[in-house]
C-alpha cells in the first residue's frame, strides 16, 4: 500500500508501514528528532519529534503515515514546545560545549541551533556524574548522556553485547555498564562495536583523536542539521 | 542623531567576550558614532549612567559579581547576556558540583584568604538571568565577531536580533 499524507500542508509519499517521521526523511523532509535512528526501531523517548495531527500531539517517530492525514511541524507552537524539551535535556546534564570533544558534531547542539535555542531557561541540576576512563580505547562522559537508549539498542541488537543499560527512575534514570565492577574495561566492548559509534551526543567517545578535525570544520559547521538532504550534515 | 548609552561588565568571566567585541575590527567606527561607551572595561568609568544597552559577559561566582549585574540591569533599558558564562555559568560553573568549601581548603590549605574586601564566593556559581531580567541571549564561548556584530547591528537598527546558521554557536 503507498499513500501520501500532508507535512505543513505540502504532500508526502509514504509506503505500508511507514511512520510519519520515516516518510518525512525518505521525503528530504525535515523535522527535528534526537533518539530516532534510520536503523533502529523507534523508541518515542525524547519527543523532539512532536508533531500535531487532527489536533493530537503525537511522536513523529512513532505516528503511523496514514492517508491524508494532515500533520503540522514547523509551527511556533511546536517549536516552542520542542525548545523546551531540549533545553530540560541541557539543564538535566552538564554540557559544557567548548570543552566537548563532540562539538560540532552533536545533534543535541545541532538541534539547538536548529531552534534557536539561546538560553537554558530552567534552573540547571549540575549533577555530579564522575567519568569512567577505564578502557583503554574508549571513554565514558555520563554528563553529556540524553538517555536517548541508542547505545543499549546497538549493543544489543547490532554488536549482540549487551554492554549498556538504562537504569534507575524519573530523574534517576542514567546510563549504566553492564559489568559486576559497572566499569567499562571490564566489558568485552572493543571500539569498533556500533554501538561506539551511535551516540548523538559526546557521551561514547573514541580516546587519542581529540580536535583531529578542527572546530568550525565539523559536520554542523558545514551545514545545519535541518538543510536539506543532500547539503545537510550527516553524524 | 543622539547616540546610544552602551555600558560592559566583565564579571565571572576571561574577557574573551570583550576581545572578540573588538574583534569587529574597523566596524568599531561605525559603532562609535553610533553608540556612546558608558561604564565598561574598556572606560575608567567607575558608575553606571542611565543607558540603552548592557552588555554582560560571565556570570556570577561572588558577592560583587551579584551587586554589578544588579547595579547595570538598574540603569539599563535592554540587558544582553554574552557568551556562555553569562548564559550557563560556563567553565566557572563547573566547580558547581563540588563544596566550595572544600575547593578553598585544598587550594589554600588552611590560610584561606578572609580579607573583608574581598568579595564572598557564591556556594554555587550562577547564570546571571537567575539574578536579573536578561533581554537577549547570545551564546558562544565567545560568540564570535560575527555574531556580536550581526547582534548589534539589529539592535541598532531596531531590528529583532535572530541568529541563523553559523552565527549561533555553544562554543
Ligand atoms: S554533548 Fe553536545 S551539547 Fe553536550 S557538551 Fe557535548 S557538544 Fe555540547
Ligand atoms: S550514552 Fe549516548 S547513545 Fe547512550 S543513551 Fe546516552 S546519549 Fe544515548
Amino acid at each position: 500500500m503507498k499513500g501520501t499524507f500532508t507535512l505543513d500542508g505540502s504532500e508526502v509519499p509514504f509506503h505500508e508501514g511507514q511512520t510519519v517521521l520515516e516518510a518525512a526523511r525518505d521525503a528530504g523532509r525535515y523535522i527535528p528528532h534526537l533518539c530516532a535512528h534510520p536503523e533502529f526501531e523507534p523508541h518515542g523517548s525524547c519527543r523532539v519529534c512532536t508533531v500535531k495531527a487532527e489536533g493530537r500531539m503525537a511522536a513523529a517517530c512513532t505516528l503511523p503515515a496514514r492517508e491524508g492525514l494532515a500533520v503540522e511541524s514547523a509551527t511556533d507552537e511546536l517549536r516552542e514546545l520542542r525548545r523546551g524539551l531540549v533545553q530540560l535535556l541541557f539543564v538535566e546534564g552538564n554540557h559544557f560545549c567548548p570543552s566537548c570533544e563532540k562539538s560540532g558534531d552533536c545533534q543535541l547542539q545541532a538541534v539547538g541551533y536548529a531552534l534557536e535555542v539561546r538560553s537554558l531557561h530552567f534552573p540547571q541540576l549540575f549533577p555530579d556524574r564522575p567519568l569512567d576512563a577505564s578502557h583503554p580505547d574508549v571513554l565514558l562522559d555520563f554528563n553529556r548522556c540524553i538517555l536517548c537508549e541508542l547505545c543499549v539498542r546497538a549493543s544489543a541488537e547490532v554488536d549482540h553485547k549487551s554492554v549498556f543499560a538504562l537504569g534507575g527512575r524519573g530523574i534517576d534514570k542514567h546510563l549504566i555498564v553492564n559489568a559486576e565492577s559497572g566499569r567499562l574495561a571490564d566489558t568485552s566492548l572493543s571500539v569498533t562495536d556500533t554501538a561506539v559509534g551511535v551516540c548523538p551526543v559526546g557521551v561514547i567517545l573514541k580516546k587519542g583523536r581529540g580536535f583531529t578535525v578542527p572546530l568550525g570544520q565539523r559536520t554542523y559547521d558545514r551545514a545545519p542539521i535541518d538543510a536539506p538532504p543532500e547539503k545537510a550534515g550527516k553524524p | 542623531m543622539k547616540k546610544l548609552k552602551v555600558a560592559t561588565a566583565s564579571l565571572a568571566g576571561c574577557f574573551g567576550c570583550h576581545m572578540s567585541l573588538l574583534d569587529i575590527d574597523e566596524r568599531l567606527f561605525t559603532l562609535l558614532e553610533k553608540v556612546e561607551l558608558d561604564r565598561s572595561p574598556l572606560t575608567d568609568f567607575k558608575q553606571f549612567g542611565p543607558c540603552d544597552l548592557g552588555l554582560v559577559e560571565g556570570g556570577l561566582c561572588n558577592a560583587e559579581n551579584v551587586e554589578v549585574l544588579r547595579e547595570l540591569r538598574r540603569h539599563c533599558k535592554v540587558l544582553v547576556a554574552v557568551g556562555a558564562c553569562a548564559i550557563n555559568g560556563g567553565l566557572p560553573a563547573q566547580r558547581n558540583h563540588l563544596d566550595v568549601r572544600e575547593c578553598l581548603t585544598s587550594v589554600y590549605g588552611r590560610t584561606v584568604p578572609d580579607d573583608p574586601e574581598l568579595p564572598l564566593p557564591l556556594d554555587r556559581v550562577h547564570a546571571i538571568n537567575d539574578v536579573v531580567k536578561v533581554d537577549y541571549f547570545l551564546p558562544g564561548c565567545p560568540p564570535s565577531a560575527e555574531a556580536l556584530w550581526h547582534f548589534l547591528d539589529d539592535f541598532l537598527n531596531g531590528r529583532t536580533p535572530h541568529l541563523g546558521h553559523g552565527l549561533i554557536s555553544y562554543d
